[in-house]
This record gives C-alpha cells, structure tokens and sequence, in this order.
C-alpha cells in the first residue's frame, strides 16, 4: 500500500507540473519564448488566493477565482508592456527581458507582501478519504489536484481543438506571417494565450501551496524550473507532451526521494531527463522537425 | 620601392583595445587600492568582479561564437570552485607558497571542470536550441545536487571522499574538507585582485586566439549555418565539444579565484540564478563582444551595490533596468536613429 501512496503522492505533484507546464507549453508553441517569469506567476496566485481567504475571509472559490483574474490581469498587462516590443528581436533579448520580470515579480512581491513565510491553509481542508478498509488514505487535496489537472487537459484540448480561438492559436503557433495574412489578429492570439497560462499558473499556485503549505517570495521559482523540465521531458510546444512529461516527472521525483535518497532526488529527476533527451532528442512526444536545405 | 605598411584589422584593433581597458583599468584600481581611495565595499568586489568576468568570457565563447545556449554555466564554476579549493587546501603544508597553492588550485579546477565539460558535452552534441539548453541546465542542478551531498576529507593517507552521510574513517590528523552541505568553511583567501587580473588576462588570451583561429572560424560557420559547415567538410561535434570544453576550463578556474576570495563557500552558491546571472552579463554585453561582456560584467556587479541607498527597493530597481535595457536596445526605431546619425553602424544593420 506504501507504493501506491507513493503513486498518488507522485501524481498529485506531476498534476502540478503539468498545469504549470501547459503554460509555458502554450506560451513557447505561439511565441517561440521561454517565458522564465512563469514560476513566478504562480507565486503571485498563490498570494492573491492566500490574502482573499486568510485575510479577507472570502470562501476558497472566491479566493481561487480572484488569484485566476489577478494573474491572467498580469501576464496580459506583462506580455504587453515587456514582451510584445521584442517580438521581432532575437530569442536571447526576450528571454533575458522575461527574466528581468521574474526578478521584478519576485522583488516586488518581497516589498508587498514581506520575506516572512506564510502558511498557507488548504483551500479543499485537510481532511482524508479512507479506501480499502483505511489501508489506502488519500488527501482531498490530491483527489482535486488530479481532478483539476484532468479536467483542465480536456479542456485545454477541446479549446484548441475546436473553438475558433483555439484554432487561431494552431495557426499562429504554425506560421505567423500566413496566420496574420488569413486575417488572425496574432497579436490578442499570443494575449489570449498568456492570459490562459496565467490564470493555469494562478490554479497551480494554489494547488501546490494547499499541499506544500509554505509562502514565500521564491516559492515559484523551483516548481517553475521542474515544469519548464517537465515541458521540454514531453516536447516542448506540445500540450500533450506537458501533460505526460508533468506526470512522469512528479512521479519520478516521488520515487526517487522514497526509494533512492531525498537529498539526490533532483539530481535523479534531471539524469532521468537528460537520458530521455538522449534516447529522443525532440521530447517523448514532441515532433522530429526535418530540416529543409 | 614601397614600404610595406603594418596594418591591423579590425578584429586585432578591438582586441588590443579590450587588453588596453583591462590593463588600464587594473592599474588604476590598484593605485587606488594601494593610496587607499576606495571603499571598502568596492574593494571587496575587485575579486568577484574577475571572476565573474572570467565567466562571463567564457559563457560568451559558448553563446556568442558557438551560438548555443548554455544555462548551467555556474554548474562549471561550481566543480571548479570545489575541485581547485580542495586540492589547495589538500597541498596546505606540502606546497608553502599561497599563490603558488592558487595557480595549482587554478589548474585542478579548470582540469576537472573540463572533464565536466566533456561528460555533459557528449549528449549536448545529440541536441540543439532549447533542448540543449535544458541540458545544461539539468547539468547545473545535478551538480549543486551532488556537491550538497559530498564529503571530502584529507588525512594522512590521502584523501577521502563520501556520499550522503559523513561516513569517513580518518586518522587522528585527518580535517574535514568538503562538508555536505556546509560547504567548505575552512578556506584560506588566497585571491587577490592581481591574480584576479593575470586570470582575467589568461582568459582574453585564449578566447582571442582560439576566436580568430582557424578553430574559431569554424565555431562562427557552425553558428551561422550548421549544414553549410558541415558540408564543406567541417568536424561539427569536434569544434562544438572544443568551445564548449575550453568554456568549462575557463569557468572552473573562475569557480577557485571565486571560491578562494571567501572563508566559507557552500554549493548553492552556484545555483541556476548564477548561471542566468551570467547569461545576462554577456546578453547585455553583446553577443561575441568580448569587451562588452567585461564591461558588463564589471557594471552589472557593482550597480546593485550602487544602489544600496535605495535598500529595500535595489533589486526591484535592477529588475527594471534591466528590462528597460533590453526593450531600448531592441527598439527598431532607436535603432535605424542611431544608423542615421552615425554612418557605419547604418552598414552594420543593412548586414544583419
């Protein structure tokens, strides 16, 4: 039973990587930009989330709803003020601009809302659902964690898939001078799609701190490394790769940290990831894109 | 009969250029450090400053003339850091002279380092773009990993290592080196702002010849067009491993210059902020551009000391700057200004 703790506990946190993972997924497929600020959007849902119910005493949904418009309010007003005049500059200017944001939304939450840890409380309570005769007991927290993850990929999907936005970004995502001429407005495409990737960010704030309870400042920074990990393990750009490559890194570092040594289960996780890139250079699922000459 | 005139190309010019600032610049520091006209703050960074200038040189070899993206470069200074701090601390006694101990602490760090170098830059070969940069950076936190996790000790039977756990049977003489994740608290300060600047030197010396060798016109054609290079019959991974490796020997000296300023030194020092921290030097600086990496460098160390006036609000301004640079020199508009007012750069942005 001990294994399929571990199994829960290990999807639980990949469900965390993969929301964070979509985002930057999302936001590299339509922009071609590694947007290193995303960790620290998620350090700002988490506090947004965490004011509205420990100190303003809403109930949990408001709090969540109100970190989801905040961030989405955030990466729109970010992408418009940092991003979009680099849209045609080279990808190293942009990413070293997205870093400078993760430093200015770091720093600036250090002066708003102070270094000082806060603990916080779970938005679905601590309680625990007993299973097989309570030989298995499993946290509400990780019941919704997976559930949100599952119903967010469908989601995400069928967006994409089948509403005109979601086919906007497809295209846009593919050729964006052809997008542009088939008469796509690129430019609130590649908004709408930070706007998604926040307020995901703004779900996986929330959800990680309900289950690793403490806030600070940098929380954002380590999950967001492991997502980017997690995005790039499944093929960067390619939403079903985030989710699969989320997963399978929750799962990994579980594992690692239960049967080989919670010191080095970072080292495994990133060895297990440079062996896959070894074996498929592109990601598990990412496309194997043929050069033209 | 005409006399044969000695001309410099422009590359030459701009390299003796980049010596001159260095030499210039050392030279007024350390009247000033030696009348004793700087504060002491400064005076604390002139070793740092090298080291990150060292590093920064070297990132810009990978990044601005071989073109990959690395983001573990910290992971090189970090191995560097703790290879050549502990072989000096190992030699204390055996070798008496302190600079003499730094060279060869110098010369372990750099030589494992590039062993660093060559275990990661095997599968770095297999990727490009951002799945090499992954690499590097799942290379930089593996190595932080590991080091946090290291004991070393030396006694008389040599040294001892161990993993996880303090396991180490040593005799009566035996001294803890490498403390997990305590680091190395016993280091003696043998940088000194000269040395940092004979590295700083080295480092030019080494990155100019190989640039404006035929090995550095490789990395550039490689760069600029892979398939290209390859077909008229260039060894891609040859030259990539041979940037990438002298990049990491580089960095691992700096790593021990770094190290050997401090008393303590812990691994999470070198942790991926380090490495992006240095991307941001030589972004800024310029790609390719030596002298602009330095300058960078060097600016980029002191500006948030020179705001500490501002306290609390130092980083948020850095962050700023550091955007509003970013989105100034990439303005279209700035930039065909600038192309009007001065007539070569006009020649330069119609090459791009």
């Amino acid at each position: 039973m001990t294994f399929l703790n571990y199994l829960l506990s290990g999807i639980s946190l990949g469900s965390i990587y993969a929301i964070i993972a979509l985002g930057y997924t999302m936001v590299y497929g339509i922009a071609k930009m590694l947007n290193f600020a995303h960790g620290d959007v998620i350090m700002v849902g988490a506090y947004i989330c965490f004011f509205a119910v420990s100190r303003y005493h809403l109930p949990p949904v408001v709090g969540v709803l109100a970190a989801m418009a905040v961030c989405t309010v955030l990466g729109i007003v970010v992408e418009r003020l940092a991003y979009k005049p680099l849209r045609a500059a080279p990808s190293l200017a942009v990413l070293i601009t997205a870093i400078g944001v993760s430093y200015f939304l770091q720093n600036g939450a250090q002066l708003l809302w102070t270094p000082n840890p806060k603990v916080f409380s779970s938005v679905v309570g601590t309680g625990r659902l007993a299973l097989f005769g309570g030989q298995l007991t499993v946290s509400y927290v990780t019941i919704t964690t997976i559930v949100s993850c599952i119903v967010i990929m469908i989601a995400l999907t069928w967006f994409t898939g089948n509403t005109k936005m979601g086919k906007a970004m497809r295209a846009c995502s593919e050729d964006k001078g052809a997008a542009q001429l088939m008469g796509i407005n690129v430019n609130s495409t590649i908004s709408v799609t930070f706007a998604i990737g926040s307020a995901l960010a703004a779900i996986a704030g929330v959800l990680l701190c309900s289950a690793y309870p403490t806030l600070v400042p940098t929380t954002g920074s380590m999950p967001g490394i492991k997502a980017f990990t997690a995005a790039v393990f499944g093929g960067i750009g390619s939403i079903p790769g985030a989710f699969v490559g989320g997963l399978l890194l929750g799962m990994i570092e579980i594992f690692a940290k239960a049967y080989i040594s919670t010191q080095l289960s970072d080292a495994v996780v990133f060895a297990v990831l440079i062996v896959v890139l070894l074996v498929k250079p592109a990601g598990l699922l990412g496309k194997k894109v043929s050069e033209k000459v | 009969m005409k006399t044969k005139k000695l001309t410099l190309n422009k590359n030459t010019r701009m390299n003796f250029v980049t010596y001159g600032v260095v030499i210039v610049a050392y030279v007024i520091l350390q009247t000033m450090v030696t009348t004793g006209s700087i504060s002491s703050s400064l005076k604390g960074m002139l070793v740092p400053i090298c080291a990150y200038v060292v590093m920064a040189v070297s990132l810009n070899l990978t990044v601005g003339v071989l073109g990959e993206l690395s983001l573990g470069h910290a992971g090189f200074m970090s191995v560097g850091a703790f290879t050549g701090v502990t072989a000096a601390l190992a030699l204390q006694g055996v070798v008496a002279s302190g600079p003499l101990r730094l060279l060869i602490g110098m010369a372990v760090g750099a030589v494992f380092a590039a062993i660093a170098g060559v275990l990661i830059g095997i599968p770095v070969l297999r990727l490009k773009g951002d799945y090499l940069a992954i690499v590097t950076l799942a290379f930089g936190e593996i190595i932080k990993s590991l080091i946090n996790n290291l004991y070393v000790g030396v006694d008389g039977s040599g040294l001892h290592f161990s993993i996880l756990t303090n396991k180490m049977a040593m005799d009566e003489i035996g001294r803890i080196i490498i403390n997990g994740p305590m680091g190395i608290t016993t280091i003696e300060k043998l940088s000194t702002f000269t040395a940092g600047f004979l590295l700083v030197m080295v480092t030019l010396i080494i990155v100019f010849n190989l640039v404006n060798s035929r090995s550095g016109r490789a990395f550039m054609a490689i760069r600029d067009n892979r398939i290209a290079a390859e077909s008229v019959g260039l060894n891609v991974v040859k030259y990539r491993l041979m940037a990438f490796v002298t990049s990491a020997a580089l960095a691992g000296a700096a790593g021990t210059l770094f190290a050997m300023n401090y008393s303590t030194i812990i691994a999470n020092k070198f942790d991926f902020n380090t490495s992006i921290l240095i991307l941001v030097f030589v972004v800024l600086g310029g790609l390719g551009n030596m002298l602009g990496s330095i300058i960078a460098a060097a600016a980029l160390t002191i500006l948030p000391e020179m705001l500490r006036s501002l306290q609390d609000y130092r980083m948020l301004i850095y962050a700023i700057i550091l955007i509003l640079v970013m989105l100034v020199t990439n303005n279209a508009q700035l930039k065909s200004l600038f192309s009007r007012i001065i007539p070569h750069k006009k020649e330069a942005a119609d090459n791009e």
